[in-house]
């Protein structure tokens, strides 16, 4: 059974066959993993470039290692010192790079819809590696995935999302996944950092974290830009951790084992005290490994469509 | 030249006429009016079905010349509104240099007059502060006796109250208008869309209705204060409506506009990110043009203008939250208000007419247009009926940034005489 679509460009009106399939798929992939040649065929021959617009590690390293686990021909390229910097637009870089006969394009933006704007204007597969604050369809996939393997199923679970959710792709993607899988989800933020009408998303709004608690399952917890929201969006990074820090005082008041994740990377005693990203509870190390396995999944996922 | 319009519907708002009438029209003026008419020396052209109205006047429209010649000329932007019904435009002082200085003024009318023979007047709206930066007040006496209608800093808004006081008082000596584009600065910055379900859906920054309507809210205290005559461009909210429909209640010097995009589409357009469906003030909800109709209908919305605002197809060709705002709109505006208000059950023929010509002008203080025998004929010929098929790429306009592309529309400008000189379509 293939993906419906060519792309990956969001789980937005994913159907939940294709988000299981994806799912299903990256438990095999994860087995790979932990073998000790970890490298498969499936996409010899096939050449995928990683455009990174924006500043990334984690998500960048990920999918460069699923493209050579695979055993695809990767291309890299970040935005500076390319011809970006130089008032390249988006549309010229892209079809110089599929000029050179490239297969699929990871893409990460600082805009959100660049990537759908660019399967306007070129042919390979493209994977939204993050646009904007609209979508980071993977990363919501491999938190998915790692919920899923620590609880046994998403149905039914009570999912709650912390953090600024007005500048979240990570918040967004994972709404519309994990709803679609059939999780309630619920977000927790101050009121500057809830964005207007979200509840129409079919999500329960909270700001205050203690009241949320004690009915969640898994809590994923966002990053908070420091340099750029202090001030702004709250008063103070000491306001915030002590309204919105996830502690373990606040988890053993809640009286009851909840899942941990953050996409990272975290900042220890600002949105997450460090004895809670250390936990037994917290499973942020798994999300990285798991996201190698879920980005095997898409990657071969949609080469075998073509 | 001599013209017989034959079996034409006149309406005329301001002459209280609404009648199958032929008219004779010799070198640019009425010279007969009367049904049955026959003369063997001028062009008939047949209007059965087909409505006669004083010529149509688009008071918001970029022209981009000078500076920006690569999106519209003032050529090719009366092209365009001569092809889209009208026979006058203003045009909005963000060109580059600014229309802040009485030369830049002589130079549009100057070229506008020699542009299709004079066929469309080009009415300039100067700017309120010099190089429209909001701070120092431009020559607004020496812009009016240029020929400037309106000051406006369109595009970017007085912000700053005390400037906005003494720009409504000084242009309140010559009855102009101050035109304002109410939008606080720090509450859209980085915005590209309406803030609402869409946007927060989308991940697009957004830009809340009430930075428009605070804006407004506080004009409207100034304006009360000095009692001057402000304009609002591009309402948009439903807040804004309600504002300003208390103001005209209490005797207020307050009008405004609507472009024909914001009571025709709404933020959902956004969706599959076309850089087409941003434009400033962004499209907002369903509730909002409800509200912009209901204004439109009890007469609380002045005018129609279109906002008409050219862009290159390259500077659209770029990630949603990189593209320029503004949408073309003289080609389109026409069908839309048929369409969207006349079908629609909105507006009548009638109140569309004085929507689109009678209150503008009457706005910007142009002559009351009369449609009479010995009267200089300044008529928009349109077809109310007529249904097609929007085509952007025939659009006369130099830019083609239009959401309406293969959209289906009900009425079609048919021709404009003006200043002694006519465009058929």
């Amino acid at each position: 059974m293939p993906l419906t679509s060519k792309h990956l460009l969001g789980l937005d009106g994913m159907s939940r066959d294709d988000m299981k399939l994806i799912l299903d798929t990256a438990v095999s992939f994860r087995e790979v993993l932990e073998r000790p040649i970890k490298k498969v065929p499936p996409l010899q021959g096939k050449t995928v470039a990683n455009m990174f617009f924006e500043n990334s590690t984690r998500t960048r390293l990920s999918f460069e290692l699923a493209e050579r686990r695979l055993s695809a021909d990767v291309l890299g390229f970040q935005a500076t010192g390319s011809s970006v910097s130089k008032g390249e637009t988006l549309k010229d870089t892209a079809r110089n790079i599929e000029a050179m006969k490239v297969d699929m394009v990871v893409m990460r933006h600082s805009a959100a819809g660049a990537p759908h704007y660019l399967v306007r204007v070129i042919d390979a597969n493209v994977i939204n590696a993050g646009d904007g604050g609209h979508e980071h369809p993977t990363q919501a996939l491999l938190d998915m995935y790692t919920i899923r393997e620590k609880l046994g199923r998403l149905e039914g679970l009570h999912v709650c999302i912390v953090g600024d959710i007005a500048h979240s792709r990570v918040a967004r993607s994972n709404i519309y996944g994990l709803r679609t899988m059939g999780a309630r989800v619920s977000v927790c933020g101050p009121a500057t950092m809830i964005p207007r009408d979200i509840g129409k998303l079919g999500v329960d709004v909270y700001h205050h974290i203690d009241d949320v608690l004690p009915t969640v399952d898994a809590l994923n917890v966002l990053r908070i830009q420091m340099e750029r929201d202090a001030g702004r969006l709250f008063p103070t990074l000491r306001e915030y951790h002590n309204f919105y820090g996830v502690t373990r005082q606040r988890l053993e008041k809640a009286g009851r084992a909840i899942t941990i994740l953050h996409p990272g990377p975290i900042n220890r005693d600002v949105e997450i005290s460090a004895d809670v990203a250390d936990s037994e509870h917290s499973v942020i190390l798994q999300q990285v490994l798991n996201g190698v396995a879920v980005r095997m999944a898409v990657l071969y996922l949609l080469s075998s469509r073509n | 030249m001599q013209y017989l319009l034959k079996n034409g519907r006149l309406i005329d708002p301001a002459g209280r006429r609404d009648e199958e009438i032929d008219i004779h029209i010799v070198d640019g003026k009425i010279a007969r009016m009367a049904r049955g008419l026959s003369v063997a020396s001028a062009q008939v052209i047949e209007l059965k079905g087909k409505v006669v109205a004083p010529g149509f006047i688009d008071m918001h429209v970029h022209l981009r010349e000078p500076g920006f010649e690569y999106k519209e000329t003032i050529l090719t932007g009366c092209t365009a509104a001569a092809a889209g019904g009208f026979t006058a435009v203003c045009c909005m002082p963000n060109t580059n240099p600014p229309i802040d200085d009485e030369s830049v003024v002589r130079l549009i009318k100057e070229k506008a007059r020699m542009a299709l023979n004079g066929l469309v007047d080009v009415y300039p709206v100067a700017a309120v502060t010099k190089g429209r930066k909001g701070e120092h007040l431009a020559p607004l006496a020496e812009l009016a006796a240029a020929g400037a209608v309106a000051f406006s800093d369109d595009g970017d808004p007085v912000h700053d109250a005390e400037i906005m006081r003494r720009a409504l008082e000084y242009a309140s000596m010559y009855n102009r208008p101050v035109i304002q584009h109410a939008q606080d600065m720090p509450m859209t910055k980085g915005g590209a869309m309406n803030e609402g379900l869409t946007a927060t859906r989308l991940g697009i920054p957004g830009m809340p209705p009430v930075a428009e309507d605070a804006v407004l809210a506080r004009d409207i205290q100034i304006t009360k204060y000095t009692g001057a005559r402000y304009h609002l461009a591009h309402m948009s909210t439903a807040g804004a409506t309600a504002m300003v429909r208390a103001a005209k209640a209490e005797g207020l010097n307050v009008t405004c506009e609507v472009t024909p995009h914001h009571f025709t589409l709404t933020d959902e357009a956004v969706s599959d990110f076309d850089t087409n469906t941003k434009m400033n003030p962004p499209l907002r909800t369903r509730e909002d043009v409800d509200a912009l109709k209901k204004g439109l209908k009890d007469g609380t919305i002045d005018v129609i203008a279109t906002d008409h605002a050219p862009h290159s197809f390259d500077e659209k060709q770029v990630e949603y939250q990189s593209a320029p705002f503004g949408i073309v709109g003289l080609e389109t505006a026409l069908g839309l208000v048929v369409t969207e208000l006349v079908n629609g059950g909105v507006l009548t023929l009638s109140q569309m007419i004085e929507k689109m010509s009678t209150n503008p002008r009457r706005i910007v203080n142009l002559p009351e247009i009369r449609i009479a025998e010995g009267q200089h004929a300044n008529l928009t010929i349109f077809d109310p009926a007529a249904e097609w098929i929007v085509d952007i790429q025939a659009f006369k306009s130099k830019s083609k940034n239009s959401p309406f592309g293969g959209r289906k529309l009900a009425g079609k400008p048919v021709g404009v005489i003006n200043n002694g000189e006519a465009y058929w379509i």
